[in-house]
């Protein structure tokens, strides 16, 4: 039974054509990309919501979210979730030469500098909870924790994702001819960085 | 090959080798012949659309009953059958029920059942995905019903404006039913959104380029973009009404400083694209069923096609005109004001392309075909008095009156319904194997198209009269009371068109059994999804046709002579497929689907009573999902011929070949290689 691999590149080339689609794109890609697509409606509308009440109604209702910001510890895990991205596209890069030594190391690497960030957004909403600003104190609070709640819980899926592939890749269920799953994730993973840099900076950094 | 050794063929993906035993549960289900068990894990788009046609129809009676206690409760002034609690929470029932849990799936119903087989696919690009979809707005309308078990219905309107949504204004559960409910049929609309606009981009068939598809799979892709971008504002929304009301956030609360418009914007950047993704499915099937019954081309294919994505895209410019009373301001009132006159262009080039169809036409009034000419002129009133609205002014003064109310049941009703009826009965040979009666079904029509008028035109005088909506009785002496008597006559009137309808289903049911199968085209019609047997089985089509134009199984029947004269070149029997292939790969049913689809009402229930349940839910959910990234492809033992669905691909997304029958020896082998 050695050879299930070979047999299954046979068929799949057989069987299966590489872009046997209308569009060229395979279905699981496109439809990542329409998913990533109606994301940005859902980060815009809760980006919007924070813009409208960045401010609490009053000085009374506790501070406002730039009162308690620690820019300098947010660029760092900024950084840390930018260079994840460099990681991921290490990993799709390896898959697609084959060498699964170095995607299993690339995806881990991924989903320890996400895991990272997450920690670092747990520790930073601690801080800001100490600070006063709880999630009901104001309007303001409640926006910047729902915005960047919500950007949490989807670097969180996709820190599962990646684990999930690590471990598929472990149990060699990851072959080169589905080198396209590694590409998917890190497309959503992508994605989740670039909402990043467009929270920080509307949120952290433009006063 | 040479390569391969003889030997069982393993699965791709695991160490399963020799003897492939699946545990329980991680084997996909065999769907028997004939149990329910078949429909349960079913994942034909097929079944599917069925399914979520006879759901639809299920939600239909229970707004349609909601309707008929508004209308009593209106019957005469001072009315006491409604308390005015009741009465709020009946009319946003109503009016969520009709709008989410009816014409939005039965739109989703043709577009599963029908585009397929328009493009010529064997199934969605996502089978599994799709039943998911299914099953999810299934739960999802469910638990939105539940509520009235639980303590009553929500009661702030179907568009749930804030403050009043809060919990200081609504402090019973219903607006939490509705709000966790909406989220979770939210989840379905945008699986299948994303599921058919792969199916329509990559799933055609040889030949059909986006040029020649037919304008019914045109619209659902314009459909299912303005879905795609539409739900998730609506659930960033809800997502802020359920944090203000489980979780006290301060987003609609007025004392922190929380801002009503803000709901008011979201919900309608949400929900004017909503009406165009509600009437664009039946303007869809209208353009199928006119040029048939006119025995003409559709005039101005590229105008109709493209009218219906300009209205895609213009629906996204005119949400405020919802708002002109809102104290939105001059400029932006000018604006919306400009728009909303801008929109009707698109929509008046259908309405022309129709009447042009029929132009000259030798037109045969069947059932249909009066539905799509009732959805014609029907639509056309609405359509005007909507035109009505952009002049704001005038609209300051209908706001909130039954004139609105009048408006929007002639576009949703007397358009998009009466569309869906006419393709209901256009299609039903295709869905189950005969036709329905055209007795009763003339019947039907004219008996809902009095009843409709009787209902909703009086509406139009007590609007401008200026009787005010939501609100549940009304004063003798105001010239209210004639009106809402015909109005209430005519709700049902129209109760017992639909109560019609229903006795035809059953009563072509049986008759049908005496009568032959209708074959694969009854009404001479155009488009692909013809050429296949009447009910439709279920590899689709065997071979998969080339498309070579627009209405291509036409000009297999028909050719033109010189003068422009039609004439017969083949027989139906002849270009028909005659059905009864084998060997045909189709995907295999899954048990994942419904489990995780009914997990989500889990945990809203949780959310409202007792987290616990939502770590049960959770649980499912999660269990459900890994159940669904590593279950195998097939079943074992599955006939694997060389014919292959799209469920081929696993949903990491890459080709999963297919596990062959254990024992396979090597000729067979060789047949797939």
């Amino acid at each position: 039974m050695a050879d299930v691999s070979i047999r299954e590149a046979i068929h799949d080339e057989l069987a299966h054509p590489v872009a046997d689609t209308n569009t060229g794109i395979s279905n699981t890609k496109l439809a990542m990309w329409l998913f990533l697509a109606s994301e940005c409606l859902l980060f815009g509308g809760l980006i919007t919501t924070y813009l409208l009440y960045k401010t609490p109604l009053t000085a009374e209702q506790g501070p406002a979210p730039k009162q308690v910001y620690d820019i300098p510890f947010t660029s760092v895990s900024s950084f840390v979730l930018l260079m994840s991205s460099l990681t991921m596209v290490l990993a799709v890069a390896a898959i697609e030469r084959g060498d699964h030594h170095r995607v299993r190391t690339w995806l881990a690497a991924t989903a320890l500098l996400g895991a990272t960030f997450v920690a670092g957004q747990v520790y930073e909403f601690t801080v800001f909870k100490g600070e006063g600003m709880g999630y009901t104190t104001s309007r303001s609070s409640s926006a910047f924790y729902t915005l960047t709640g919500f950007h949490g819980v989807h670097v969180t899926v996709g820190i599962i994702m990646l684990v999930s592939v690590l471990l598929l890749s472990l149990r060699g269920k990851i072959p080169v001819s589905r080198a396209e799953t590694v590409e998917t994730v890190g497309l959503y993973w992508h994605f989740v960085d670039v909402v990043w840099i467009v929270i920080f900076a509307v949120v952290y950094l433009i006063p | 090959m040479a390569l391969i050794e003889p030997g069982p063929l393993a699965l791709n993906s695991g160490g399963q080798s020799d003897d492939f035993k699946p545990l329980g549960v991680l084997s996909r289900p065999v769907a028997p012949k004939a149990s329910w068990r078949r429909w349960l894990f079913t994942v034909d788009h097929k079944k599917i659309g069925i399914m979520y046609g006879t759901a639809a129809m299920f939600f239909f009676v229970i707004g349609g009953s909601e309707a008929l206690l508004i209308r009593a409760q209106l019957w005469a002034p001072r009315g006491t059958l409604l308390s005015a609690e009741l009465y709020n929470q009946m009319f946003t029932m109503h009016g969520t029920t009709m709008v989410f849990l009816v014409v939005m799936p039965i739109g989703a119903a043709f577009a599963n059942f029908l585009m397929p087989l328009q493009i010529g696919a064997r199934d969605v690009a996502f089978p599994r995905i799709n039943a998911f979809s299914f099953w999810c707005f299934l739960g999802g309308g469910l638990f939105l019903q539940s509520s009235w078990l639980f303590g009553g219905g929500a009661d702030g309107g179907w568009f749930m404006y804030a403050p009043n949504s809060g919990v200081l204004f609504s402090p019973g559960h219903g607006i939490d039913f509705w709000n966790l409910g909406l989220i979770i049929a939210g989840i379905a609309s945008l699986t299948g959104a994303i599921n058919l606009i792969v199916t329509v981009l990559n799933l055609r068939c040889p030949g059909m380029s986006l040029m020649r598809m037919p304008i019914f799979t045109w619209m659902t892709l314009v459909t299912q973009f303005l879905l795609l971008f539409a739900i998730p504002v609506l659930t960033a929304a809800q997502f802020l009404l359920m944090f203000d009301r489980l979780f006290r956030a301060n987003f609609f609360n007025v004392a922190n400083g929380g801002n009503p418009l803000l709901w008011e914007h979201l919900f309608w950047v949400f929900g004017h694209p909503e009406v165009y993704l509600m009437i664009l499915p039946a303007f869809g099937l209208v353009s199928e069923m006119l040029p048939v019954f006119s025995r003409k081309p559709i005039f101005g294919y590229p105008f109709i096609v493209f009218s219906g994505v300009a209205i895609g895209f213009m629906g996204w410019g005119v949400w405020a005109h919802h708002m002109f009373v809102s104290g939105i301001g001059p400029i932006s009132v000018t604006t919306f004001s400009l728009t909303t006159m801008f929109i009707a262009v698109p929509t008046g080039v259908k309405i022309l392309n129709w009447t042009a169809t029929m132009w000259g036409g030798k037109l045969k009034f069947t059932t249909p075909m009066l539905f799509s000419i009732g959805l014609v002129t029907m639509f056309t009133i609405g359509g005007l008095s909507g035109v009505t609205h952009s002049v704001a002014p005038a609209d300051t003064q209908q706001t909130d009156t039954y004139y609105i109310v009048a408006h929007f049941h002639y576009v949703l009703f007397g358009g998009a319904f009466l569309g869906f009826m006419g393709g209901l009965y256009f299609y039903w040979p295709k869905l189950f194997g005969h036709m329905l009666n055209e007795s009763l079904g003339k019947a039907h029509f004219w008996l809902m198209l009095l009843g409709f008028n009787l209902t909703f035109g009086p509406m139009h005088i007590l609007g401008l009269q200026g009787m005010s909506r939501r609100i549940y009785t009304y004063d003798a002496g105001y010239g209210f009371e004639i009106w809402n008597k015909v109005a209430t006559i005519g709700a049902f009137l129209l109760a017992s068109s639909v109560a019609l309808f229903l006795f035809n289903v059953f009563y072509s049911r049986v008759k049908a059994k005496h009568l032959p199968n209708p074959g694969p085209d009854p009404w001479d019609a155009r488009t692909i999804e013809w050429m296949i047997p009447s009910p439709v089985p279920e590899y689709n089509f065997e071979p998969v046709p080339t498309v070579t134009r627009v209405d291509d199984f036409w000009y297999r029947k028909y050719a033109e002579t010189p003068d422009h004269r039609l004439v017969r070149v083949h027989a139906t029997d002849e270009v028909a497929q005659p059905g009864g292939a084998t060997n045909v790969h189709l995907p295999s049913p899954s048990y994942w689907p419904i489990v995780a689809a009914f997990s989500l009402p889990f945990i809203a229930y949780g959310l409202i009573y007792s987290l616990w349940l939502c770590l049960v839910g959770g649980i499912a959910l999660v269990t459900a999902l890994y159940g669904w990234a590593l279950e195998p492809p097939d079943h074992p033992g599955g006939d694997h011929g060389d014919h292959h669905g799209p469920d081929d691909e696993s949903s990491e997304g890459h080709a999963v070949p297919v596990e062959a029958p254990v024992g396979i020896d090597e000729k067979e082998v060789e047949t797939v290689g």
